[in-house]
């Protein structure tokens, strides 16, 4: 267009200004809708997939589904070895991940100064959550299970998957540590608090929320691995329960479970559904929706205790 | 920063009073090209009748920057002195050499000496544990702080670092700030309520009292109004003219107005250098220094 040296140049002309206001606001709109639809896409296939396991598996739901043992008749086989094994497992890999993860959170975020090693450690930390889960598993079976001599046990279980969620543990807690602002720091050290009193009187508490749900989003993806823990050897077929944690006898507590063979959900799945028989379909997707629904529940579970803390501390 | 532009001078050019920056203006006469602080002091020095602490010669490096350069000034026992000047002039970063905020920092250096009487010790010596000096000197922040736990316990944590268990000691301790920081009234029906249910200016009396509760021998003020809407800020105002009968206050403000309000002593600083430090009234009426001057009117910042 040719411009007289005082005339409005097109792009600011009202009009051109309007027709372009209507444009760019559709464009708004259009991102809206195709977000929303493909939204919707996802948690509909999610949808779809829990209500198929579930009407496949329903002639399966029942009381007799939990307490049961494996059998070779489909219709009174049952999970029981499954979920306790794999409630053990989680209760040793929360063990062993929360606490190492947590403090390897505060060193890197409180204590380590700011240099290439740390930076090092940090992108070691990130990449460890990508590295395949059959490598942990193939790691487990060299260290724990023969190096250290745990055998194919609950403990050496834990300690694979303890492993395989250390990063999320690690990451979730940095973040939300960090979300601790710097002025509620500064006013601790500014009373005179070491950098310990800090953590343990502050930044502890005030992430608590964050931390726990990096916990449990943790476990909740340690709960369905299948790869390692046949890495290091779960039994599939398992007709009898470790050993109870409680006693009769003085100190009343044990730890031999630690030392059983177990079997966990994702292998008893995984050992359903490559049978022939098709009666034993239904009891993989039995096990295979109450898998989903102990997971989902996990992560209601990490949401109410984020929005509980949120309500309490919100800066 | 200043904007550099041909009528006002460059930031520098108003530090040394280039009069060629200025065509406006009449020469300034008698104004020294360079200014020497050591000479204000001595004069000052007689009009303060007891020194809380002595600063001498401090720089300050952020790394290889040196963001504070040779200042020395006397801070008077129980008086409120305030520091002021355009932002990025230094007066923070000089406040928290005060309690050592700056060794949170990594690659942070202090040099000459912050003397605190009367037991003499150099608050910026390697000597000094950062720790000691930050229980001795108390600071509140820009903007309220407080912990996101109940009114009491923010109040009672710098008592609980110095290890006082007894309950009653907490409650008399907790009560003694909270009145000192003029907010007991407001606050003794609902101690345990969170401290973040308070309105803003509620919430930095909380940070107030936080500090008096372990009787600081200075206390700081980085700009503790900012973030408070006038009503809160004359009650904050109110309140530091009172704790000049108990603790030795020294104030940074962004606000002129507010330094004339509040202090008795006035630093003026700019791009890390003190430029004139004299009785606040002075400062506002009569400043010696032709930089001074043109702050305080407004003629830049």
């Amino acid at each position: 267009m040719a411009t007289l040296p005082n005339a409005v140049p097109d792009y600011l002309n009202p009009d051109s200004i309007r027709t372009g206001l209507t444009r760019r606001k559709l464009l708004d709109q259009v991102f809206v809708i195709v977000g929303l639809v493909l939204m919707f896409a996802c948690l509909g296939i999610l949808a779809i997939l829990f209500m198929n396991l579930v009407l496949d598996g329903s002639e399966r739901f029942g009381w007799d589904f939990f307490t049961n043992f494996p059998s070779r008749r489909a219709e009174r086989a049952g999970i029981l070895g499954a979920w306790v094994g794999t409630s053990l497992i989680m209760l040793v890999t929360a063990f062993c991940a929360v606490p190492v993860g947590v403090a390897a959170a505060i060193y890197l975020e409180e204590y380590a100064p700011k240099n290439w090693f740390t930076a090092v450690i940090e992108i070691n930390v990130t990449n460890l959550a990508g590295v395949p889960s059959i490598v942990y598993g193939l790691l487990a079976l060299g260290l724990f299970v023969y190096q250290f001599g745990l055998g194919q046990s609950i403990a050496a279980a834990g300690l694979t998957l303890a492993l395989l969620i250390l990063p999320i543990v690690i990451v979730a807690t940095r973040e939300s540590i960090r979300a601790v602002p710097k002025s509620i720091r500064e006013a601790a050290y500014g009373l005179g608090a070491t950098r310990w009193e800090v953590t343990k009187d502050h930044v502890l508490p005030y992430s608590t929320g964050g931390i726990l749900t990096g916990m449990i989003l943790g476990l909740s993806r340690a709960i369905g691995e299948t790869a390692p823990i046949i890495t290091i050897g779960a039994l599939s077929f398992i007709a009898f329960l470790p050993s109870s944690p409680i006693t009769s006898e003085f100190p009343f507590i044990s730890f031999k479970w630690l030392n059983d063979p177990f079997t966990a959900m994702p292998i008893q799945m995984f050992n359903w559904v490559s049978r022939p028989d098709q009666a034993f379909q239904a009891n993989a997707a039995a096990a295979g929706a109450i898998l989903l629904g102990m997971t989902l529940l996990m992560n209601a579970v990490a949401i109410w205790i984020r929005y509980r803390f949120r309500k309490k501390i919100n800066w | 920063m200043i904007e550099t532009t041909s009528t006002r001078g460059t930031p520098e050019s108003i530090l040394r009073n280039e009069e060629s920056a200025r065509p406006g203006q009449p020469p300034a006469g008698a104004a020294a090209p360079r200014l020497n602080i050591a000479v204000d002091d001595t004069r000052q020095t007689k009009a303060i009748t007891s020194v809380k602490a002595q600063v001498d010669n401090v720089n300050f490096y952020y790394g290889q920057n040196r963001a504070l350069k040779n200042l020395s000034i006397p801070i008077a026992d129980k008086q409120v002195t305030a520091l002021i000047g355009p932002s990025g002039c230094g007066k923070s970063t000089f406040l928290r050499c005060f309690n050592r905020m700056h060794d949170l920092q990594p690659d942070t250096r202090y040099e000459g000496s912050i003397t605190l009487h009367p037991d003499n010790i150099n608050l910026i010596g390697p000597g000094i544990d950062p720790i000691e000096v930050r229980m001795r000197i108390g600071m509140v922040f820009q903007k309220p702080n407080p912990f996101p736990k109940t009114i009491f316990e923010n109040v009672a944590y710098g008592l609980r670092l110095r290890g006082v268990r007894n309950r009653a000691t907490l409650a008399e301790e907790v009560e003694k700030a909270l009145r000192g920081a003029a907010l007991w009234d407001e606050v003794k029906d609902r101690l345990q309520d969170s401290a973040l249910a308070l309105s803003g200016g509620q919430m930095q009396r909380l940070c107030i009292a936080r500090a008096l509760a372990t009787t600081p021998e200075i206390l700081l003020f980085d700009e503790p109004t900012s973030a408070l809407d006038p009503i809160a800020t004359a009650k904050i105002e109110e309140l530091i003219s009172t704790l000049r009968d108990q603790v030795t206050v020294l104030i940074v403000t962004h606000n002129m107005q507010q330094a004339a309000r509040v202090s008795d002593y006035t630093a003026f600083m700019y791009l890390g250098e003190l430029i004139e430090f004299d009785e606040a009234a002075k400062i506002f009426t009569n400043p010696s220094k032709k930089a001074t001057e043109d702050y305080i009117t407004g003629r830049y910042g």
